[in-house]
C-alpha cells in the first residue's frame, strides 16, 4: 500500500534513497533547552556579508536585543539569543574546523530572561520594501541549512511577481526530524506564516510540500487547513534530495528551473517551513530570530532529542544536555549526514541554518577504502541535475578543471547523492567541490 | 560519558554510502556464475575442471606477477583476476590443451587489463582479449567440440589436456559440431529443451542457457548489472533473426534458438555487462547492446564463424568511448525540454 501511493505520488527523477534513521527522534516533542552560561554569535553565520556588531566589549544586552545590524544587502541582523553581557568581540570556533569573527555574550545568572517586550508590526499595512526591511531586521533566514537571508528572496525586481509560495517541509536528509516536530506541534503558526507571505507578495496560492514519512506532519496540517485559504499540502516521495530547491519545484509543479535562473524567474518564492514560522514569530509576538529547533542524534549520542536551543550555544552544552556523547565518537557534523559541515570542536556554538547536530562513530563508512572507478554508473542513475559524476571525478583527480567545464560542473548542487551511491567508495562530490573552488578563484597562474 | 573531547574527523559529507561495494559486486558475479559453473562441471566432467583451473590460474598467476609487492594484496583480492579468468574458462571447449587455457588466462589479464593500467582503465573485456587471442593463435583446439558427457564420465579427461606446449595435439574420441555448427552448416536444427538444459557440445559454461538466465536474474536483482545491456542485445538478437527467420525458414534460425544457442546468453548477461567496457549513459548502454545483437545476427548468418559473440562485443567495446561522448545526458535545466 504505501509503496504504491509513493509511486502515485510526486517526485523528480533521479535521487537516492539513504536509510532515514528518523524513528530515533521523529517522536520526541521538542523540548526547550535551559540557558547556559556562554553564547557565541558568528558574524557570517548567515550567507552573503558578515554582519556589524553594534554592541562593545562590557556592554549589557537583553534578551532580543539588535546586536549587529547587517553589513550589506545580502546579510542580515543579529539579536542577543540571551540577556547578559558582551564578553568579547574575537574569532572563535566556526564548522569546518576554522575561525569566524563573533560576540561573546556571557549570561547574567541573575536575569529572567523575559523577551524585551516590543510592538507587533501589522503585516497586512506594509510596503513591499517595508515587508523586506522587516525580515532583514528579524534577521531571519532560510532555516534548511544553507542560511540565505530570506529578505533577499522577497525583494522582487520590477516587472517580475511572485504567483506561488512553495512551502518546503520536505525534510530528506536522514537524521534530521526538526521540521518534522515543526509541522507537527505548530501546524497554526505556519499556516499564519504562509498567510503573511501570501499577503506580502501578492501571491495566489501556497503549496506545502512534505514528504510521505511524514504522515503526522501531513495530518497536522490537513486538519489546520481552513478551506477559504489558497493553500495546500502536497505529498512527495521519500527520496534524496527532494529538498533541494528545485527538485521541489520539478516535484511540486513539474517544472524544471533552467540553469543560471531562479525560482522566481518562473514566479516561485520557496521557503524553508522554519523560515516560515520564524516569520509569523517576528510579525505576531515580536521575537526575532533568537532560537531554532535542532535535531540532536546519530549512533554516538546518548538520548537523542528534539530542542529548542537558543542560538550561540556551544555544541558541548548541547550534547551534555543529551546526556554527553557515547565512547567511540569519530566525527561531529552539523546539519544533516548528506550536506551537513563537520565540526573539529565542541566549542563550536549552534547557527541560524544548523538543523541538526549529529554524532558518528566508527563505521566502514566514515574512511572507506577507495576503489577504481568501475565506470558502473550508479552515480549518472543518481545525480539530480543528469551530470556525469564519474567523468567530472576523473577530471578532477587530473586537475582538468576547465575541461570539466564542458560537463556542467558549476551546475552541480553538493548533493552528494553521486558519493552515496559509488560501490567504489570515491569521494565524487568532495572531488567536484575541489574544482568548483578552483574554477571560482581568478588563477594566479596555469595550474 | 568520556570527559575529554573526543578526537574528531573532519571528513566531508555525505557520510552515509549504499551498501553494495565494488568487492561485493564482483562476489555477486562469481555467485552468479556458480550454477553454470556447476552444470558445466557436471557436463565435462573433469577436463571442464583442469581447463577452468588453468585459465584461472593464469590471470591470476599474472596479476600477481605484473602488480606492485604493496598493492598486490588488494588486487589479487578485488576478485576482478579471478573473475576474468573464470569467465575465460568457461568460454573454452573442455578439450582444449591446459597449457593454452593458461596462456589465454595470462594474456587477457597482461593485455586485456593490466597493461591499460589495471582496473578499471580497459577498453576491451579481458577475458575475451584473452579468447580472442586464443581464437586466432589456436584455431583448430579452439573450435574442437566434445559432446556433453554423461555424469558417469567425470573422470574421463581428454588426452588434448594434457598436449605440450607448442606440440602436435592428438584429439580422442568423438568430436561432435556445436549447435550453431550444425545450423549453420548443415542446415540442424537442435531442440530447445537440450538448449536450455545444456546437455550438447559447446564451451565449458556456455551450454546450460536456463542456469546462465538464472545467474543473470541474480545479477539484476542485485542490481550489479545494467539491465539495458542484456535487454537490448535479447531484444535486438530476437528482433533481427525473426525478420531473417520470416524471410527463409528454411534457412535462418528462429529467434529462440538464436537467443539460446552458442555464447549469447553469457555473452549478454556476463560479458557485455562489464561495466568497464560498456557504454556509463543509459542512452548509450541502449546503442551498445543495439549494436551487438545486429552484429551477432550478422557475423553468425553472413561471416565465416558459426559464433560472433566475442568479436560483436569486442567491437562494441571499441566504439564506447564514442557512444559514451556523444550520449551525454542533458542536464537538468538545460537544453530544449526545459519547460
Amino acid at each position: 500500500m504505501s509503496a504504491l501511493k509513493d509511486f502515485f505520488s510526486r517526485g523528480f527523477a533521479h535521487g537516492v534513497h539513504p536509510q532515514g534513521f528518523k524513528e530515533h527522534t521523529a517522536d520526541l516533542p521538542t523540548q526547550r533547552m535551559p540557558f547556559v552560561g556562554r553564547y557565541v554569535m558568528p558574524l557570517n553565520q548567515h550567507l552573503g556579508a558578515p554582519a556589524v556588531p553594534l554592541v562593545a566589549v562590557g556592554d549589557r544586552v537583553r534578551r532580543g536585543q539588535l546586536i549587529a545590524e547587517p553589513g550589506a544587502f545580502v546579510s542580515t541582523s543579529l539579536h542577543s539569543p540571551v540577556t547578559g553581557r558582551v564578553r568579547a568581540i574575537a574569532n572563535r570556533r566556526f564548522p569546518g574546523g576554522v575561525f569566524a569573527r563573533s560576540i561573546e555574550i556571557e549570561t547574567d545568572p541573575y536575569a529572567t530572561q523575559r523577551l524585551e517586550q516590543r510592538p507587533a508590526v501589522d503585516w497586512r499595512d506594509l510596503t513591499k520594501d517595508e515587508f523586506v526591511a522587516q525580515v532583514q531586521h528579524a534577521g531571519i533566514v532560510g532555516m534548511g541549512g544553507a542560511a540565505f537571508p530570506s529578505h533577499v528572496k522577497y525583494s522582487i525586481p520590477e516587472g517580475q511577481h511572485i504567483d506561488h509560495v512553495l512551502v518546503n517541509g520536505a525534510e530528506c536528509e536522514p537524521f534530521l526530524t526538526n521540521d518534522h516536530r515543526l509541522m507537527v506541534e505548530r501546524p497554526e503558526a505556519l499556516l499564519h506564516g504562509i498567510e503573511i507571505l501570501l499577503h506580502n507578495l501578492g501571491a495566489r496560492e501556497a503549496t506545502i510540500g512534505v514528504e510521505l514519512n511524514k504522515p503526522q506532519a501531513i495530518a497536522a496540517l490537513e486538519q489546520h487547513l481552513k478551506p477559504s485559504q489558497p493553500i495546500s499540502v502536497v505529498p512527495l516521495q521519500v527520496k534524496y534530495p527532494q529538498g533541494a530547491e528545485k527538485m521541489l519545484i520539478k516535484a511540486v509543479y513539474g517544472k524544471e528551473v533552467p540553469a543560471g535562473e531562479l525560482p522566481r524567474d518562473l514566479g516561485i518564492a520557496v521557503n524553508n517551513v522554519g523560515t516560515v514560522v520564524a516569520i509569523a514569530d517576528w510579525f505576531e509576538a515580536g521575537v526575532p530570530l533568537i532560537e531554532r529547533i535542532v535535531t540532536v542524534s546519530g549512533p554516538g549520542v546518548h538520548s537523542p532529542s528534539n530542542l529548542i536551543v537558543p542560538l550561540g550555544t556551544p555544541v558541548r552544552e548541547v550534547l551534555q544536555y543529551c546526556g554527553g556523547l557515547k565512547d567511540g565518537v569519530i566525527e561531529l557534523v552539523m546539519g544533516g549526514p548528506m550536506m551537513g559541515m563537520p565540526i573539529a570542536s565542541l566549542d563550536v556554538p549552534v547557527l541560524k541554518g544548523t538543523s541538526g547536530i549529529l554524532a558518528f562513530t566508527e563505521t566502514g563508512n566514515l574512511r572507506p577504502k577507495e576503489y577504481p572507478c568501475i565506470r558502473c554508473g550508479r552515480c549518472l542513475e543518481a545525480c539530480p541535475y543528469f551530470l556525469n559524476p564519474s567523468r567530472l571525478a576523473r577530471l578532477s583527480k587530473a586537475r582538468l578543471f576547465e575541461e570539466m567545464k564542458n560537463y556542467s560542473v558549476m551546475d552541480c548542487v553538493e548533493c552528494g547523492s553521486c558519493t552515496y551511491a559509488c560501490p567504489s567508495r570515491i569521494p565524487i562530490v568532495q572531488l567536484i567541490r575541489t574544482a568548483k573552488s578552483q574554477l571560482r578563484q581568478p588563477r594566479s597562474d596555469d595550474r | 560519558m568520556s570527559t575529554r573531547d573526543p578526537r574528531l574527523l573532519l571528513q566531508a559529507a555525505p557520510l552515509l554510502k549504499q551498501q553494495l561495494t565494488t568487492r561485493r559486486a564482483m562476489l555477486d558475479v562469481l555467485i552468479a556464475l556458480l550454477p553454470a559453473t556447476l552444470a558445466g562441471l557436471w557436463f565435462f566432467g573433469l577436463s571442464g575442471l583442469l581447463v577452468l583451473s588453468a585459465s584461472i590460474l593464469g590471470s591470476v598467476v599474472t596479476e600477481w606477477l605484473f602488480t606492485p609487492a604493496e598493492t598486490r594484496r588488494e588486487h589479487l583480492l578485488d576478485g576482478s583476476g579471478f573473475l576474468t579468468g573464470l569467465l575465460l574458462g568457461l568460454t573454452l571447449p573442455s578439450s582444449l590443451p591446459l597449457w593454452m587455457a593458461f596462456v589465454g588466462g595470462a594474456v587477457g589479464i597482461g593485455l586485456g587489463k593490466l597493461i591499460w593500467g589495471g582496473l578499471g582503465q580497459n577498453l576491451f573485456n579481458p577475458s575475451l582479449v584473452g579468447r580472442a587471442f586464443l581464437q586466432a593463435t589456436f584455431p583448430n583446439a579452439m573450435t574442437t567440440w566434445t559432446p556433453a558427457g554423461s555424469p558417469g564420465d567425470f573422470f574421463h579427461l581428454h588426452a588434448s589436456n594434457l598436449a605440450m606446449p607448442f606440440m602436435h595435439v592428438e584429439y580422442d574420441g568423438v568430436s561432435s559440431a556445436t549447435p550453431l555448427g550444425l545450423m549453420k552448416f548443415e542446415y540442424q536444427d537442435t531442440s530447445l529443451s537440450n538448449l536450455l538444459i545444456g546437455n550438447i557440445s559447446g564451451c565449458i559454461g556456455e551450454t546450460s542457457g536456463l542456469l546462465l538466465l538464472l545467474g543473470g536474474i541474480y545479477m539484476l536483482w542485485r542490481r550489479v548489472i545494467d539491465w539495458r545491456i542484456p535487454a537490448s542485445i535479447l531484444l535486438s538478437v530476437a528482433v533481427f533473426s525473426s525478420i531473417l527467420y520470416l524471410v527463409g525458414p528454411d534457412r535462418y534460425p528462429g529467434p529462440l534458438f538464436s537467443i539460446f544457442a552458442g555464447s549469447l546468453l553469457i555473452g549478454a548477461f556476463y560479458m557485455a555487462t562489464d561495466p568497464v567496457s560498456s557504454p556509463i549513459t543509459p542512452r548509450g548502454a541502449w546503442i551498445f547492446g543495439i549494436g551487438i545483437g545486429v552484429l551477432v545476427v550478422l557475423i553468425r548468418i553472413f561471416g565465416g564463424f558459426p559464433e560472433g559473440v566475442m568479436y560483436a562485443i569486442l567491437l562494441m567495446n571499441a566504439a564506447t568511448p564514442l557512444i559514451d561522448r556523444y550520449t551525454q545526458p542533458r542536464v537538468f535545466g538545460r537544453g530544449s525540454v526545459g519547460r
